[in-house]
């Protein structure tokens, strides 16, 4: 099969605007301007199935059909914030296929009549940002982005605007925060952004990959994208595979693909031949499953099947875990990546992490007894459930599927009889986000 | 001299991006380009980017303080910026890390002797799958580079002292 997000796989010089309009590109937008109503290139969305691909999961079409028609201006802000560890597919989209995206950004704009539409990179995404603006001035000269579209009222500008090196800043609501020139911190909801967004008013926030699905589902159908992938998933997914294999990498595949497809067939295997220990399929927010069994890896990769192992599919970002790690230094990793990562809105999260991250650091130092694991699981659990945005919660899912799936190992790592108090240096202050 | 004054062209640039009334959004293009020439913000700059999004001085130095990439202390002219988070630190960047520093004979979070590199450990840079990499932060902007092992670096940081430009190998 063809790609359908990785064209540029597929398409030499795909990022360049002639070869990409060679190959359909820009029609599906301009016949929506020209002949379509914005609901009705919502429906299409809508019937086909897309779900958001930035890790909820949440019905493209149905988001765009939530924006509130009394409150103008509209606006929309693709997530361009990549920053969840083990997720790098945003970032080869925008590199190979920047048209593609962009037309996905200008359809969802124009079906929720928003004339103005950010794209909120990450700012390490700096050369991201320099080629997007050239592709950006490209299109303005080629009059597909401007005012009074092919003879139509409808007009539309699109800017990128560069984030700081905050994770928190991939939550929507921080977003909105971080565009309007504040610091990245989740708003209350509700109101949710297709009400109250950007400077207010009614905001639709997609993801990179997303987006990039939506100019093929105007130019082949809805029915088309949901003949691919599973019933509860439709069409394809870019899997981002790393940690312990021979090749990570992307890996653009149908929802309902298996894990053993995934880390065999495309992955190349498990380095040095180990067994894969658990994986972490939505990267560092993962819960770890286990794979003490060989049929886990049968199991077909999709938002309701990977439920059922425990954890969630989320952005499709795969760390394999081998049998070589030891889970007490996982979490040690995970918990200080949320501890820098909070943006200490919310005290179970601010302190919370704190608290884990001195806790875990305490045991890989050796310093460690068995009240320490029965502690930090206790730490992670008055996380759960307290926390504005999903940040608090992510912060806890390998710490307590570790703990709680993985017991021998944490049993090793400390000692059984209480130690002497022991001075251990806490780690500083609050960090930047 | 001020910022509007040294950058014109640029800071109408920024601005024009955003509406009229919510002028404030430009901050953070703003600090970056403040940024630029020293490498950290100083509190003169920091006053020239409140003044022309109108907020206080304050609320600038919340954002340098709440965002990774904003400095507020002059260090290395480049920041190499390694990312040592779960994904890489499988595929070896701790031992990449370690590795850079002892040839630098710096520890992480240092400059070297000569001001010229500040290694830093960072989380996730979205290149998970071409670790070890590092992001190098200097007067143009921020680069990746990625798959890397000390002697490709060292010979980065040499083309870097030799011309002031990043030419990737």
């Amino acid at each position: 099969m063809s790609y359908i997000v990785l064209r540029h796989r597929d398409i030499p010089d795909f990022n360049k605007l002639d070869v990409y309009q060679k190959n359909g590109g820009f029609a599906a937008f301009q016949s929506a301007v020209t002949k379509m109503k914005p609901n009705e290139v919502t429906d299409v969305v809508k019937n086909s199935g897309l779900r958001g691909r930035g890790g909820a999961g949440f019905p493209t079409g149905m988001k765009w059909a939530f924006i509130d028609n009394k409150n103008w201006p509209h606006y929309v802000v693709a997530n361009a914030d990549e920053s969840e560890p083990g997720t790098f597919k945003d970032r080869e989209i925008m590199e190979g296929n920047p048209f593609q995206f962009l037309e996905g950004l200008a359809l969802a704009s124009y079906a929720v009549g928003a004339n103005v539409a950010y794209v909120y990179l990450r700012g390490e995404f700096w050369q991201l940002g320099i080629l997007l603006d050239e592709k950006i001035a490209e299109m303005e000269k080629a009059g597909i982005l401007g005012d009074k579209l092919w003879g139509t009222d409808y007009s539309l500008r699109i800017y990128t605007h560069l984030g700081a090196g905050a994770y928190i800043c991939g939550e929507e609501t921080a977003m909105l925060e971080s565009l309007e020139g504040k610091r990245g911190q989740p708003r209350v909801r509700p109101p949710f952004p297709p009400a109250y967004g950007l400077y207010g008013k009614p905001t639709v926030i997609n993801n990179v990959e997303t987006l990039t699905n939506v100019p093929m589902i105007l130019a082949n159908g809805a029915e088309w994208y949901k003949a691919i992938g599973t019933a509860d998933s439709a069409g394809v997914k870019v899997f981002s595979l790393s940690g312990r294999v021979r090749k990570p990498g992307n890996y653009e595949l149908p929802f309902g693909t298996t894990f053993r497809e995934l880390i065999y067939t495309h992955g190349g295997g498990v380095q040095d031949s180990r067994a894969v220990k658990a994986i972490m399929p939505a990267g560092a927010s993962s819960s770890l499953i286990v794979v003490n069994d060989e049929k886990i890896l049968d199991t077909p990769m999709d938002y309701a099947t990977v439920r059922t192992l425990g954890g969630d599919l989320g952005s499709a970002s795969v760390i394999i875990i081998d049998d070589s790690v030891s889970m007490d230094w996982l979490v040690n990793k995970t918990v200080h990546f949320f501890k820098h990562e909070s943006c200490g809105k919310c005290t179970p999260c601010r302190e919370g992490t704190y608290w884990m991250s001195n806790i875990i650091e305490r045991i890989q130092h050796g310093h460690g007894t068995t009240g320490d694991v029965d502690l930090l699981l206790n730490v992670a659990k008055q996380i759960q459930g307290k926390c504005l945005c999903a940040l608090g919660e992510f912060s806890t899912m390998a710490v307590v599927t570790g703990i709680e799936r993985f017991p021998q190992d944490f049993k090793n790592a400390v000692s059984p009889a209480p130690l002497p108090p022991v001075y251990v240096k806490e780690s500083e202050g609050m960090e930047k986000a | 001299m001020s910022l509007e004054k040294k950058y014109p062209e640029e800071v109408k640039q920024i601005l024009s991006k955003y509406p009229p009334e919510q002028k404030r959004s430009a901050v953070m293009p703003l600090l970056y380009l403040a940024q630029r020439e020293e490498g950290y913000l100083t509190k003169t700059a920091m006053q020239d980017v409140a003044r022309i999004v109108g907020i206080t001085e304050t609320d600038v130095a919340a954002l340098v303080g709440f965002y990774t990439l904003y400095h507020d202390k002059k260090e290395g002219k480049y920041r190499m910026q390694v990312c040592t988070d779960l994904p890489c630190a499988l595929r070896g960047a701790e031992e990449f890390m370690e590795d850079l520093c002892s040839n630098l004979g710096i520890k992480v979070g240092e400059t070297t002797a000569d001001g010229f590199v500040t290694v830093e450990a960072v989380t996730c840079l979205a290149a998970c799958d071409k670790a070890p990499m590092f992001q190098t932060q200097g007067p143009d902007g921020i680069k990746y580079h990625e798959n890397m092992n000390v002697d490709r670096t060292m010979e980065l940081i040499s083309v870097l002292r030799r011309s002031g430009r990043e030419v990737e190998k």
